[in-house]
């Protein structure tokens, strides 16, 4: 073995780690050591508080806000978005220049950017000049506080993530449809199987690899919401949409205590964490794959 | 009881017509297979049967029942499918039960059933795995047991021995033949393997293009084919088909102004080394090209006057000479048309008329 052959693999793998380890772990170990001091950004001096910090976050009322914030927003968008992109998957998943269409309107606010999403709805819930207030007020319903009313406005961010994400779920969802075999739903047809029960028994089990990998990459991504929050609403009203990752920039950036957004950073971290966790565990025990 | 009638029946993929006027009746009871070459129809006839395909033309009747739009569930058949199509995330005996539940059968005849079942094909051990760690016989057997515990009166089978192995092939092909007289339903089996119909079907249909070409006994069949395509089709090697310009000078005699063809079964040839022509047969020199020795039979490729022909010989030694005479009773030879189509009626009789020599001087 010559020097470069053993060699060889390292060199090739090391661009990747490097990019790797520079943007991903020392960040995170590097946050994890800042939650343990206050610091404000400019001073050289960090002062090491232990726990403090955390013991700070737990006891501030506004945060337990923006967990049970968090928490309601992904429940609600993850639960909405697969249940709504797994029926559209089904009526989808046919051959035909018009489902080939739909397929494709659906996913397009996927590539669009989030800003300019976020502008547009904005617009479109305006509850003075809004077009679906406007819509609204066309069939005789009560125009909708929308944005603007701490009661309404965490759902209508949930609806413009369910909108943005439906139709990438469902495109994957299709794809988990078209690779269940044919020959084992007309062996369901023969065996008198309805609707319903095909739909249980069949579809559900032979799609749950994509089911659970779609939850839990959704669960992740609504857990970090931003965007659609920092230009939408600012956390308001009333804190009613204040979320973990708006908050931590919030503390860091604005307020510049990063020993404090840190520790709520660390808490992020383990959140996902458990979620990935959770997701390897059910995957490997409960999930059927071919 | 269970007789299946198709009547002109007819089916398209979009513009391909694939059957036209197809007209078949299954009696009740047999084991009938339907053989021919891929994309001859003969699986989606049976789909048909089935009712996961929609025939675009027709009637099919089960038993004294119209099934034209009657769902698959409804029709009292079961299908026993080509890979099985067996429900991966259900253990073996939420696979065989999953019909019944369907039907709400209660749950102790549900675990009578089962339990019956699974005793007669052999699975008592394995109802708790799922198909994954079985063996490709032992899914076999699962779509089996899930098509017989509906006792359906008609069974459709999709070339279900197609991904076994030869061993294997054979115990599952004579465990059906026994199936069938011990269950005594209408079995229809589907396959492209000329050797499993022949040696399963009590009835055998052989199709082309969508047409069928014969329907009969398989000793009928071989004996007696209606056409050329069956006579090939039928026995391996085929049937040696030559042209009537080819034959004609070996015959005494004028063939019929009808006949196209001439064909004679490989087995039915002998060979020897002597020229000795005798009367009542062709008799024509060859020069043998290749030798295949399967042990109890040989089989000979010859090239001839008459074009490339083949031979069978049973229990013999091997020939190692390479010049060698053919000689076939005129009794054994078939005459098609000039449609391939058999007839009959000149070969009882030319057979009689016609002194055959041999060599080219008549």
């Amino acid at each position: 073995m010559t020097f470069w052959s053993r060699f060889r693999p390292y060199v090739m793998v090391a661009p990747s780690i490097v990019i790797f380890s520079i943007f991903f772990i020392y960040p995170i170990f590097y946050m994890i050591f800042l939650s343990f001091y206050n610091w404000d950004f400019i001073n050289p001096v960090k002062e090491f508080v232990g726990f403090n910090n955390f013991v700070e976050l737990f006891k501030d009322s506004a945060f337990l806000q923006v967990l049970s914030n968090s928490l309601n927003y992904t429940l609600l968008s993850v639960s909405l978005s697969i249940v709504i992109s797994l029926l559209l998957a089904i009526w989808l998943n046919r051959e035909g220049a018009w489902y080939g269409f739909v397929q494709g309107a659906l996913f397009s606010p996927h590539i669009v950017s989030l800003v300019s999403v976020s502008l547009v709805w904005m617009w479109l819930m305006d509850p003075k000049f809004g077009l679906l207030n406007g819509l609204l007020d066309m069939v005789g319903l009560p125009k909708l506080e929308w944005l603007s009313s701490p009661d309404s406005s965490l759902l209508s961010l949930v609806l413009v993530s369910v909108w943005k994400g439906v139709g990438y779920n469902a495109l994957i969802f299709i794809a988990g449809l078209q690779s269940i075999p044919k020959d084992v739903y007309e062996a369901s047809a023969l065996d008198e199987a309805n609707w319903w029960r095909k739909f249980y028994k069949i579809t559900l089990p032979m799609l749950s690899p994509t089911l659970f990998f779609l939850i839990i990459i959704n669960l992740i991504s609504s857990f970090q919401v931003f965007e659609t929050i920092a230009i939408m609403t600012n956390g308001g009203p009333i804190n009613s949409t204040n979320t973990l990752v708006f908050y931590i920039y919030e503390y860091g950036f604005r307020y510049f205590k990063i020993g404090y957004a840190s520790a709520a950073g660390v808490i992020l971290l383990v959140v996902v964490g458990l979620l990935t966790l959770v997701y390897f565990k059910l995957l490997s025990r409960k999930v059927h794959y071919q | 009881m269970a007789q299946i009638v198709l009547k002109q029946i007819e089916k398209s993929f979009k513009q391909d017509k694939v059957i036209e006027g197809l007209d078949l009746t299954i009696e009740d009871g047999s084991f009938t297979v339907l053989v021919g070459p891929s994309g001859c129809g003969k699986s989606t006839t049976l789909r048909m049967i089935a009712g996961l395909e929609k025939e675009t033309g027709g009637e099919i009747w089960i038993g004294d029942q119209c099934v034209n739009g009657v769902e698959p569930g409804k029709r009292n058949v079961a299908m026993v499918f080509q890979n099985y199509a067996l429900y991966p995330m259900m253990t073996v005996k939420e696979n065989i039960e999953f019909g019944l539940v369907n039907r709400k059968v209660p749950r102790p005849e549900r675990e009578r059933l089962v339990k019956e079942i699974t005793e007669v094909v052999g699975l008592a051990e394995y109802l708790h795995k799922k198909p994954q760690a079985l063996s490709g016989g032992q899914r076999q057997r699962v779509a089996l047991a899930r098509a017989m515990v509906k006792s359906p009166a008609v069974f459709l089978m999709d070339e279900p021995l197609s991904n076994l192995d030869a061993k294997l092939r054979h115990q599952m092909r004579t465990e059906l033949i026994q199936l069938h007289k011990r269950l005594g339903a209408t079995f229809v089996f589907v396959t492209h393997d000329q050797v499993e119909a022949m040696s399963m079907g009590d009835r055998i249909v052989i199709m082309n293009k969508g047409l069928i070409q014969q329907a009969d006994g398989p000793m009928k069949i071989y004996d007696d084919p209606d056409n050329v395509f069956t006579a090939q089709f039928i026995g391996t090697p085929p049937m040696n088909v030559m042209d009537r310009e080819r034959i004609q000078p070996y015959l005494n005699g004028q063939l019929h102004d009808d006949i196209g063809q001439v064909g004679f079964r490989p087995e039915k040839a002998t060979m020897s080394l002597e020229s000795r022509p005798q009367t009542g047969h062709v008799h024509f020199p060859a020069h043998i090209m290749t030798r295949e020795t399967l042990g109890a039979e040989i089989i000979y490729q010859l090239e001839s006057a008459l074009g490339l022909v083949s031979v069978k010989s049973f229990l013999k030694p091997l020939e190692s000479a390479s010049e060698v005479n053919i000689t076939v009773s005129m009794q054994d030879l078939y005459y098609f048309d000039r449609n391939g189509v058999r007839a009959r009626q000149h070969e009882r009789s030319e057979a009689r008329e016609l002194i055959v020599l041999g060599g080219k001087h008549s």
